[in-house]
């Protein structure tokens, strides 16, 4: 293998990698609160589309990214007021909210069909990013820096912040959060909002980045993805970031064991039916969930009042 | 005692929906109600578009007679169903199911509703209500391999697939042994990628194509994805099913364009006039429902040319790219000398010609 190739199956793997760990965050976020948003596909459809529209009307990518956030923030508020006000359940709700968000994207997307929208340049010289080595490290989409941005930034802000302990309060143990004064429904809307306006931009990289165009269901199922890595990662950060290339890889793998056809060096990895890789993330999600509990507190496992309504005493 | 079950609700509702009729069927002007079941959204771009596209030729030319209905989305598996039995329970005359998973699906409900008519598109089981039609796309794949064969400089092409249904493998086939009559060393990388509309996985699986030495990749998937992806990188790939070319205005050297439109106004009008029988109907570029888009200015004079003689060939019966000797991916000789491979072959076919590299 040259390093020309390593080189490139890398920048397929990032490609592949980058909207389930943008999803992936925001859902960490909202499920540390205590919120459990299985909207999350829906919520990515809604962004996808918002951001396809926005740059369609302005020509500028970047407000499209705003509107793709706003997109699935704005979305993910209709699931809030569910669960926060009316106390709704929340599996039941997060499941509508990603029905509908396919629904309502395929609904405003019909007007935005076969059109196409300008992409964004890259954020570095071209000599940097079109270099053959360089481009490895500068040759991406502005959102795979966000996205690689992001996740120190969140973990300092969930470990070391105010704003962030409160919210790990909220979701740890909402009654006494709420007995010393915070207020958990207006924590958990802002963690909601956080997560839905993350997976727009995550379903803005497909519908922007990856194949700039709209097409109905063009997410297909990332956004159920990118809720196993969420488990998968512990509720963690740092594991989120190694999960969702770990899942990046896998997704890649599938593709170069069949690409390279017979007679290649690895030829076991033929023999693995395609049904058994679209598995795979799934699979390993349940790997990981055994062995977090078989070993015990290892400092990884679900925020405690995860997907529990808040219903003060008082 | 009557107990109530769904059943005896659907019968009643039923009643009560052809009381509903009655009151109705002295205007004259009742149509006839025609169903289609489409695979992907109508705004794939690809398959299901194009076949939406003859469901609205159907409108245009019988709009004052028929009315057309559709679902769109709907999966290769038993949950196609129920939805093909809600369109004849809305009554629907004449039931269009527009992909291959859908046959045991429509025999299914063809046997519960003997007075409708069905056909189902690239299958090959048959009723006294089911015709079943198919298109020849194989003839388009053989334009598209003469080109990728003449222009590619590596001799290394991609096939981006769906799953192995004959009609995927007939199309990979044609393709390589076309490429292969222009340049004999040609191999095709194939994969399937168990979707026929994925656009990131589709992205991602062209990318791996280029990265392995495709320097052609022809799609057998339904989105412009990969076209997109060879725009950016600067190489060139084909349309399919619809002209694509206003996503990779550079990329596309052609498409192949699937016109339903005649066939589908042509078996509504057998259920206006009363004659529709069940057939077998598989048609190609001869009939018209195969059609090759415009060439991209970047297809060379002589490329266009030899494009040009495999269309004519097929309009005039005098060329077949399933013309022994033809052999399998392990050596084997499947087709003698001469000998062209029969319809039912082609129906029914499982394996890859010599040159084709596929791990499935």
């Amino acid at each position: 293998m040259s390093p020309e190739f390593i080189i490139a199956a890398i920048v397929t793997i990032v490609g592949l990698t980058t909207p389930i760990l943008l999803a992936g965050l925001g859902e960490l976020v909202t499920e540390k609160s205590g919120v459990l948003n299985l909207g999350v596909e829906g919520m990515m459809l809604m962004g996808a589309i918002a951001g396809f529209a926005i740059t369609a009307f302005t020509f500028n990518p970047w407000l499209g990214v705003l509107g793709a956030a706003a997109g699935g923030a704005l979305s993910s508020m209709l699931f809030a007021v569910l669960v926060l006000q009316l106390n709704s359940n929340q599996v039941a709700t997060g499941l509508a909210l990603s029905i509908f968000g396919t629904g309502l994207s395929s609904l405003i997307g019909n007007a935005f069909t076969g059109r196409i929208v300008p992409q964004f340049g890259s954020i570095f010289p071209a000599a940097l990013a079109k270099d053959p080595i360089w481009k490895l490290v500068f040759g991406y989409s502005p959102l795979v820096y966000f996205a690689l941005a992001m996740i120190p930034l969140t973990a300092w802000f969930l470990k070391s912040t105010r704003a962030g302990l409160i919210l790990r309060a909220v979701g740890e143990n909402d009654h006494s959060a709420h007995s010393i004064g915070y207020s958990v429904t207006g924590v958990r809307y802002a963690a909601i909002a956080f997560g839905g306006a993350m997976a727009g931009i995550g379903g803005a990289y497909f519908s922007m980045v990856i194949t700039p165009m709209w097409a109905e269901k063009m997410t297909a199922g990332r956004g159920w993805i990118a809720l196993a890595l969420v488990v998968f990662a512990g509720w963690r950060t740092g594991r989120l970031l190694a999960g969702a290339y770990f899942f990046g890889f896998l997704m890649w793998l599938e593709l170069f064991a069949k690409a390279n056809g017979f007679g290649n060096s690895l030829p076991f990895l033929q023999d693995i039916p395609s049904q058994v890789w679209a598995a795979m993330p799934y699979v390993m999600t349940i790997a990981a969930l055994t062995l977090i509990s078989s070993r015990g507190n290892v400092g990884a496992s679900a925020p405690a009042c995860l997907g529990k309504p808040f219903l003060p005493s008082t | 005692m009557t107990t109530l079950n769904r059943r005896s609700l659907m019968k009643a509702a039923g009643a009560a929906a052809t009381l509903s009729l009655v009151g109705t069927a002295a205007r004259a002007e009742d149509k006839i109600k025609i169903g289609f079941i489409f695979l992907g959204p109508i705004g794939d771009y690809g398959w299901t578009w194009a076949h939406n596209k003859g469901r609205e030729a159907v409108d245009a030319a019988l709009g004052d007679k028929v009315e057309t209905l559709y679902v769109e989305n709907v999966a290769e598996d038993a949950s196609a169903i129920p939805l093909i039995r809600d369109l004849a329970n809305q009554g629907c005359k004449l039931i269009f199911t527009c992909s291959y998973g859908y046959m045991e699906q429509t025999l299914t409900v063809a046997k519960e509703f003997p007075d409708v008519k069905f056909e189902h598109c690239t299958g090959f089981k048959r009723a006294d209500n089911v015709a079943t039609y198919n298109s020849k796309f194989h003839e388009g794949r053989a334009v598209l391999g003469t080109i990728a064969g003449k222009m590619s400089k590596s001799g290394t092409l991609g096939y981006l697939g769906s799953y192995k249904v004959p009609e995927v493998v007939l199309g990979v086939n044609a393709f390589a042994l076309a490429a292969q009559k222009q340049n004999p060393a040609a191999t095709v990388k194939l994969v399937l990628i168990d979707s026929w509309f994925d656009p990131p996985k589709e992205a991602a699986a062209t990318e791996t194509l280029i990265n392995l030495g495709c320097d052609i990749v022809t799609t057998h998937t339904d989105s412009p994805g990969p076209l997109q992806i060879l725009e950016q990188k600067g190489l060139y790939g084909f349309g399919q099913g619809a002209d694509m070319s206003a996503f990779a205005p550079t990329a596309h050297l052609t498409a192949i364009e699937d016109i339903w439109g005649p066939y589908y106004v042509q078996r509504a009008q057998a259920i206006v006039d009363g004659t529709w029988s069940s057939t077998d109907t598989w048609d190609g570029m001869k009939e018209g429902t195969v059609v090759i888009a415009p060439y991209n200015a970047a297809v060379p004079a002589d490329v266009v040319a030899l494009a040009d003689a495999v269309q004519a060939g097929y309009k005039d019966g005098s060329y077949d790219i399933f013309t022994g000797p033809i052999f399998d991916q392990d050596g084997n000789e499947k087709v003698k000398a001469g000998e062209i491979m029969t319809l039912e072959q082609l129906a029914s076919i499982d394996w890859f010609v010599k040159g084709v590299e596929s791990a499935s």
